[in-house]
């Protein structure tokens, strides 16, 4: 193959209704709270662990419900469970127990 | 006196000899049972703890104080202790002169359990002497003081809040049986020995009681079955026992040495915890005390039924308590027997497996003072650690830097350019190992900078810094304390105005660490500390604990609410708190305006 010196990026769709969210059905369960996030960000301009990695609790839950829960669920290994994502969310989420539920469940 | 039958026996002790037998080989496999459970480090602790004149002397002093008189109950409400050790300690003598009675009398029957429980049946008086009508008129009062405790004690079940305690437990159908056969044994008792006053003898309250059936019956003393119905009530007592809250009797006996030699909770039911499950006494102090209490729902999470449930082996329920709990520690503060209700919970979260394979190694990545501001200078005097919330609260760490630069104190900020958490979320939540790490980097950076002091300004890792870091050599100081030793050698003036304040005691910091004084002494420097409705150890988690896992916005919302509606009983100008979590918590939903400890100082202080 000829090489132009450029690349197809690969496709960024989504497709929901192949996804396989059995996983976070079960997320949800457990931790309600997980439906309740708006993907306002809060969460990850006040992480303490933020600092120093790339770890974002907002782009993570939002690969959980896309079912691309491979792609960032190791960012959350780097969570100090400081707790400050649950002061700073206007809607209330239980980040903390969310966290540990995701992991407990998606096993990381 | 002499023996009414040759014997020395009737079948009616049977119910209570093989209760008696039942409950004796019940505790001694318990018994054995903690001892074997205990770590082989703390077992040699127990035993040289036994040795020791010191421990030895606390733990005769604690079985009185606290087995029979109740001190602590008394200190709570009166009336809740007298009917405690009325029932403790009046059973005790009733035990103690039955054995002398039979000792004094008759000794080749002492060796029988239940010769002195029996006494009256078993034995004729002849002669009245001044020695026997003394025990026999001690044996009636203190039968008349167990009896005035069942009698308030039957009042309570009706009426707690007589007795200071707004609810009471649910008990189990075994609790129920236990309680009414105890509630039984005295009264029938009474008129057992009633019955046999004629020939056994008596003294003011039995004698009049033998009066009155000798005057409706023709031969009283017949009447055994009033002794078969004693101990019957005796047997079921002791039968019942190892399966109800009374199990708590025999098992303080065991715990009091245990928590004197200074063993501590490891696993959530065996040893060590064994003893404190099996200690605790389903009296429902701990459920006012837990700020969870304010939601009927939520009474369900106090430690009594966190305790019945790790009992009945019930994990599920057991663990959604642990996660719940606020680990606020009110409840083992005002446990008649301090039950560490937060090492227990913490035990059982620590076996829980959550699979967060955490990584920390990007903090090891950091170059040297990539944090701090300046690099082991030396001579630096206080090295000043803000706490990652301050980023959220950055007023809190202005205002301590302004009261340390108006002191003219030289500092280092250790978080300057990003926090390592201090761990105690991580050790909250069970994860010890995890915490681990975040501690040695911090330590790390302590060490680096060679600063003899540090100071730190939120709570909750003042108290990880205090507990779990090993800092020799350097001085780990909350900022409540430094703030008022600077206030009162005069190294800051402070202007005194006319507002008042109330301070909230952080859960962390009052019963955690114990600070109660400090921060009220700079207070009153300031302006006019009012009391809250309760305070000091008795002061109400904020709600927004890290302690607990599961606990909803709106749950945590609703003690929020209850917590400023108790400090603010005394309609202060601001609640002044020392822990910017309690803060934030508060500054959400409370009217009157929140302010921190460092700000209050910052605000007043004479630059």
């Amino acid at each position: 193959m000829i090489d132009f010196g450029y690349t197809l990026t690969p496709s960024s769709t989504i497709e929901i209704d192949d996804a396989d969210l059995s996983l976070f059905d079960q997320l949800c369960a457990l931790e309600p709270d997980a439906l309740k996030c708006m993907s306002c960000g809060s969460c990850a301009a006040s992480c303490t662990a933020g600092v120093f990695t790339d770890v974002n609790l907002r782009k993570v839950l939002l690969s959980l419900q896309r079912g691309c829960e491979k792609d960032l669920l190791f960012q959350l290994k780097s969570c100090m469970l400081c707790g400050k994502c649950y002061i700073v969310c206007p809607r209330g989420i239980n980040t903390r127990h969310l966290i540990l539920s995701i992991c407990k469940i998606y096993n990381i | 006196m002499r023996e009414r039958f040759i014997s020395g026996f009737d079948h009616f002790v049977l119910p209570f000899m093989l209760g008696m037998i039942f409950v004796l080989v019940w505790c001694a496999v318990g018994l054995i049972k903690v001892m074997v459970q205990i770590e082989r480090k703390d077992r040699i602790k127990v035993y040289k703890s036994l040795i020791n004149p010191k421990i030895m002397g606390k733990n005769i002093r604690d079985w009185f104080c606290d087995c029979l008189f109740h001190v602590k109950l008394w200190k709570r409400n009166k009336v809740l202790g007298y009917m405690h050790s009325s029932i403790a300690f009046g059973w005790f003598m009733l035990i103690v002169i039955g054995h002398i009675e039979t000792f004094l009398y008759i000794p080749e029957r002492g060796g029988l359990f239940y010769y002195p429980i029996f006494f009256r049946y078993f034995m004729a008086v002849e002669s009245t002497t001044l020695r026997g009508s003394l025990l026999f008129f001690l044996m009636d009062f203190f039968l008349l003081v167990v009896l005035s405790g069942i009698i308030l004690a039957i009042i309570k079940r009706f009426r707690s809040k007589l007795m200071g305690m707004r609810r009471t437990t649910k008990l189990t159908l075994l609790d129920r049986i236990g309680l009414y056969s105890l509630w039984a044994i005295f009264p029938l008792r009474l008129i057992a020995e009633g019955f046999t006053a004629g020939v056994g003898g008596g003294s003011f309250l039995t004698v009049p009681v033998n009066w009155v059936f000798a005057s409706i019956l023709s031969k009283p003393e017949n009447f055994t079955i009033a002794w078969w119905a004693y101990s019957i009530a005796l047997g079921t007592f002791m039968f019942v026992l190892p399966f109800t809250r009374y199990m708590h009797i025999p098992a303080e006996i065991l715990l009091i040495p245990l928590k004197n030699a200074g063993i501590k909770v490891r696993r959530p039911r065996k040893g060590y915890a064994l003893a404190e499950l099996y200690s605790c006494p389903s009296c429902g102090v701990c459920l006012d005390a837990c700020p969870m209490s304010v939601d009927k729902a939520g009474l369900k999470n106090t430690t009594v039924y966190y305790v019945r449930q790790v009992k009945r082996r019930n994990e599920p329920r057991a663990l959604a308590i642990a996660d719940k709990c606020l680990m606020c520690g009110k409840c083992s503060v005002l446990c008649p027997i301090d039950i560490s209700a937060t090492d227990l919970r913490l035990a059982l979260r620590k076996r829980q497996p959550y699979n967060i394979g955490h990584d920390f190694s990007y903090l090891d990545k950091l170059p040297n003072g990539a944090l701090s501001s300046a690099v082991s200078v030396g001579g630096e005097k206080v090295l000043y650690y803000a706490g990652c919330m301050s980023s959220l609260t950055p007023m809190v760490s202005q205002s301590v830097q302004k009261v340390l630069t108006t002191a003219g104190i030289e500092f280092t900020l250790m978080d300057e350019n990003g926090t390592v958490c201090c761990g105690r979320p991580l050790l909250l939540s069970g994860r010890t190992e995890e915490a681990k790490a975040l501690m040695e980097k911090n330590k790390e950076i302590i060490r680096e900078s060679g600063a003899p002091i540090l100071l730190v300004s939120c709570a909750i890792c003042y108290r990880i810094f205090k507990e779990d870091y090993d800092l020799e050599g350097i001085q780990v100081i909350h900022y409540t304390e430094y703030f008022e030793q600077l206030a009162a050698e005069g190294a800051i003036k402070l202007n005194k105005q006319k507002l008042k304040y109330v301070y909230h005691d952080p859960c962390e910091l009052g019963r955690g660490c114990g600070i109660y004084d400090a921060p009220r002494k700079a207070l009153t420097r300031v302006g006019d500390l009012v009391p809250a409705g309760k305070e000091r150890k008795e002061s109400i988690c904020c709600g927004g604990s890290l302690g607990s896992l599961t606990l909803s916005h709106e749950e945590r919302g609703r003690i929020t609410d209850h917590s400023i509606r108790n400090l603010t009983a005394n309609s202060p100008d601001r609640i002044v708190t020392a822990c910017p979590l309690c803060m934030k918590t508060f500054s959400r939903q409370s009217e009157v305006k929140v302010v921190d400890f460092a700000q209050v100082i910052a605000e007043n202080i004479i630059e």
